[in-house]
């Protein structure tokens, strides 16, 4: 009775079936059952747009549905380009308008399960924390891209050397309002909310930041795990369309073992070649900097050792195979296959927590912002830990440290303590030869 | 007798509307479906309790308190003798030993007695986390120690790979032992481990960075809100007249404005007597030739005596010219400034956790007392406090952290920021400019 027919696929109509049968026979499902109130979903309205519907409106619904799913998925690839081509900044507003959404449909998750409505402190309490975190966050980032900038300009300084002083008090009165809001009667309620509103902070926040640094270490970093992770949700899909047999895990009964199988290597395949051609332009392999002479950012710079060709020996057992001798290839091809190895086999370990949660609190989809495919979290739920690992990964095996950055740091020190480090710096350049010994002190 | 609640009542159908409401109004507003916690076991030791017979049971419960009180501050005293090292080792155990607490809490709530996994997987996440800081931070200040040997490097070039690694397995094995009938309950223990151990072990680590600072930085604040505690218990006994929050109606405002003088005044003192002696006031380092932590330094300035003139208001009160006084003083005035203040509400969130879960304490370890997180609920912020205020205002990055790094460029890049740096130096008169320029 909850689901409206014709706005599902029949897997999906399925699955939901045997979600509705009470099954719940233990205390913590019942308990669940009688805190959510009856364990109603909540039905999903039609929001698909008219035009669609009067396009569409002679198919059968089944049909009805893959057609509204495709073209949405094809709207939302071809937004991915024109956000591309328009830029850094532009990517970076984008990641922020997603972050914020997520925080939002989450948030109001959170207030349904615990019918927060007439609580209106915790509304403004949460997105003031969210504030403060991504206040504490840009701050960062923005004192580390923007140094120049931020010397010159005297406000700006000031705000970047106090920084995590002033972060913390804006958190800390975050925190006085909320034991100061606290209601005899909701206690736990609003205990509940606080602890759901730092770990949703936690996930979202944390990981668009890093998708963010990812970003301004080189477009590709951005662009290829991405897409790694879009091409490895619509070819398990499509693998397990066509040969689905196994059933991967009882929590998602649609994934199958072929799809798993197949979707993994088809997204190597794909991450090979889509790095071949990005390796080749400037504007996605080097770094984002700002210039402070144009006063806006540039991708220029001499592609690291990582985006020029190289020729590569292919082992003898494939070389009958394949009939070359050698190859050649950017490095970065290589990395991207661990990429596209974490995409397959971890990634959609992030969908499954997403579905786990959703089947926990009995929602359908995250919120109702995209026809046919959900809230935006539903669409990002397998890029959870894509984003993390791909920024832990460039900071273990790509680069170290960022050389100007470690430059700032130095002229913040003490004089003595600068001399000492320089001359630890210079024992140890000596000591690997790059210098002659004849340096004097 | 709590627990037999919830299970006895009838599961509801769907399409009885009533039952539905009524078990609406039975929910989460009113907090009334949560367990009340069995009374709480007298644990007493035998010893204690035979001494005080005689009392009653109010003047009982005064001498338990304050022979407790008096022996957590020896035991203090004789961790503080002991040194960094054996400071460091306690903290780590209160941090596990809080952990602990909240997590039961936890299952109580929850009713998570039958999944095996969460035990497990809760001390996993505890370890994985602690490992992640306990790299970062700590190998820092063992750096000889740890250049000597070849695992440890790599353990610390992929450190954050590692730690990633581990929590991803931890993350998956969650994943996978999602149970049909019990998804919410796990999403609620996952979100309940995870807040714990942004709270408990986030804190300890900085209370650990704040310790390697020198042991000043550590005591002091630390003391600074045991004091408050104390002063402003003493000053609501005594004058205690209008309360403060609704929250704790044993606090006063009396109280809360007395504790907040005497804690500045007693942080001025004491900061005072340590000052003096550089076994309190030095960074801790670790010497490898000896294989043991010293603390024996040259006085940063904010540890040097200086005259500071008597503003004319205070000095027709206190009849001094000039006054001579550490620096580090006058920042002690602003750690107790914020023990007093914001230290208390630490004090109320946990209060009201504990409303809410219908606690009376975090648990039995200390009698008289309750848990270990009752003692230090309200240190919570002080810590990160602390830390914040020695970033900001008193040093700058960590230099044995900045040179790791450096070590650890290519050597193009090192060259590079050699030139730079010694370019710097040069102009700012540092280094002496050389003969070949």
């Amino acid at each position: 009775h909850a689901w409206r027919p014709g706005s599902l696929s029949l897997f999906k109509l399925q699955e939901s079936e045997s979600e509705n049968k009470l099954d719940g026979e233990t205390a913590s499902d019942s308990e669940s059952k009688s805190e959510f109130g009856g364990s109603l979903p909540v039905p999903t309205s039609d929001d698909t747009p008219e035009v669609l519907n009067r396009a569409l409106s002679n198919l059968s619904s089944r049909w009805k549905n893959w057609w509204v799913r495709g073209i949405l998925t094809l709207a939302m690839i071809t937004f991915f380009f024109i956000i591309i081509y328009l830029g850094p900044m532009v990517l970076m507003m984008i990641v922020m308008c997603v972050q914020i959404k997520c925080f939002h449909e989450i948030i109001t998750i959170g207030y349904n399960v615990y019918h927060s409505y007439d609580l209106p402190w915790f509304r403004t309490l949460s997105w003031y924390f969210l504030l403060c975190v991504n206040y504490f966050f840009y701050g960062e980032t923005v004192t580390d891209y923007f140094f120049t900038l931020v010397q010159r300009e005297e406000p700006l300084r000031i705000l970047s050397k106090y920084h995590r002083f002033i972060s913390f008090a804006l958190y800390l009165t975050g925190f006085c309002m909320f034991v100061l809001s606290l209601v005899k009667k909701h206690y736990r309620l609003q205990f509940y909310m606080f602890g759901w509103t730092h770990v949703t902070l936690l996930i979202v926040v944390t990981q668009s930041h890093l998708i963010i640094h990812n970003l301004f270490e080189g477009m590709i970093w951005f662009i290829v795990p991405i897409s790694c992770v879009i091409c490895n949700d619509i070819m398990a899909y499509m693998f397990g369309f066509f040969f689905g047999r196994t059933p991967l895990i009882k929590l998602s009964p649609k994934k199958t073992w072929e799809g798993f199988i197949g979707g993994f290597f088809a997204t190597v395949l794909f991450g090979l070649l889509l790095s071949y051609v990005m390796s080749g332009y400037r504007c996605f392999t080097c770094p984002v900097e700002f210039n402070n002479d144009t006063n806006s950012f540039t991708v220029d710079c001499e592609p690291s050792e990582l985006f020029q060709l190289q020729e590569y020996n292919i082992p003898l057992v494939l070389q009958s195979v394949v009939g070359w001798k050698t190859l050649r290839m950017y490095p970065f091809q290589i990395h991207s296959i661990a990429l596209s190895t974490f995409a397959s086999l971890i990634g959609p370990f992030g969908g499954f927590f997403a579905s786990g949660f959703k089947r926990a609190f009995k929602i359908k989809d995250f919120a109702n912002t995209i026809p046919g495919h959900g809230g935006i979290m539903d669409r990002f739920d397998c890029q959870y830990l894509m984003a993390t690992f791909v920024n832990v990964y460039i900071a273990s095996f790509i680069r170290g440290p960022n050389p100007s950055k470690l430059i700032q740091q130095f002229l913040t020190l003490r004089p003595d303590q600068q001399l000492h480090i320089f001359n630890t710096l210079k024992a140890h350049l000596v000591d690997k030869g790059m210098l002659g010994s004849l340096e004097d002190a | 007798a709590g627990y037999v609640g919830w299970e006895a009542q009838p599961l509801p159908k769907p399409d009885e509307p009533d039952l539905i409401e009524r078990l609406d109004d039975l929910d989460l507003r009113n907090d009334s479906d949560v367990p009340d916690v069995p009374p709480s076991i007298d644990s007493t030791p035998e010893i204690l309790r035979r001494a005080l017979s005689g009392l009653s049971a109010r003047w009982k419960n005064w001498w338990i308190r304050g022979i407790l009180t008096l022996a957590m501050i020896s035991v203090f005293f004789l961790i503080i003798y002991m040194g960094s090292f054996m400071l460091m080792l306690l903290v780590l155990s209160i941090q596990v030993k809080c952990f602990h607490e909240i997590i039961t809490i936890g299952y109580r709530v929850y009713h998570s007695y039958d999944l095996p996994w969460f035990r497990s997987l809760s001390w996993y996440f505890l370890l994985c986390v602690n490992y992640f800081f306990y790299g970062e931070t700590v190998a820092d200040y063992f750096g000889t120690f740890v250049q000597r040997r070849e695992q440890l490097q790599f353990l610390i070039r992929y450190h954050r790979f590692i730690s990633f690694a581990l929590y991803l397995a931890g993350f998956c094995m969650f994943v996978l032992s999602l149970v049909k009938k019990h998804y919410r309950l796990q999403f609620y223990m996952f979100a309940w481990t995870h807040v714990t151990l942004l709270i408990t072990v986030t804190q300890s680590h900085l209370v650990i960075q704040n310790l390697f600072e020198g042991m000043i930085w550590f005591l002091v604040p630390i003391s600074s809100v045991i004091c408050n505690d104390i002063a402003a218990y003493i000053f609501g006994f005594f004058f205690g007249r209008t309360p403060l929050i609704k929250l704790s109606p044993k606090k006063t405002w009396e109280g809360f404005i007395g504790g907040g003088i005497s804690t500045v005044v007693f942080g001025f003192i004491f900061s005072y007597f340590l000052a003096q002696h550089q076994y309190f006031v030095c960074p801790v380092e670790y010497k490898s030739e000896t294989n043991r932590f010293v603390t024996e330094c040259e006085p940063l300035e904010l540890f040097q005596m200086k005259k500071y003139s008597v503003p004319l208001l205070l000095r027709s009160v206190l009849g001094w010219e000039t006054v001579n006084m550490y620096p580090f003083q006058m920042h002690s005035v602003a750690l107790s400034t914020f023990a007093s203040l914001i230290g208390p509400f630490g004090g109320f969130f946990a209060s009201g956790f504990k409303r809410a879960f219908k606690i009376k304490d975090f648990a039995d370890t200390i009698p008289g007392h309750g848990g270990i997180m009752d003692r230090f609920d309200c240190q919570y912020l002080m810590a990160t406090f602390v830390h914040v205020y020695i970033t900001s205002f008193i040093r700058g990055p960590n230099p044995s952290k900045l040179l790791k790094q450096l070590l650890v460029l290519q050597p193009e890049q090192q060259l590079n920021v050699y030139n730079t740096l010694k370019s710097h130096l040069v102009e700012k008169g540092i280094l002496q400019p050389s003969l070949r320029g």
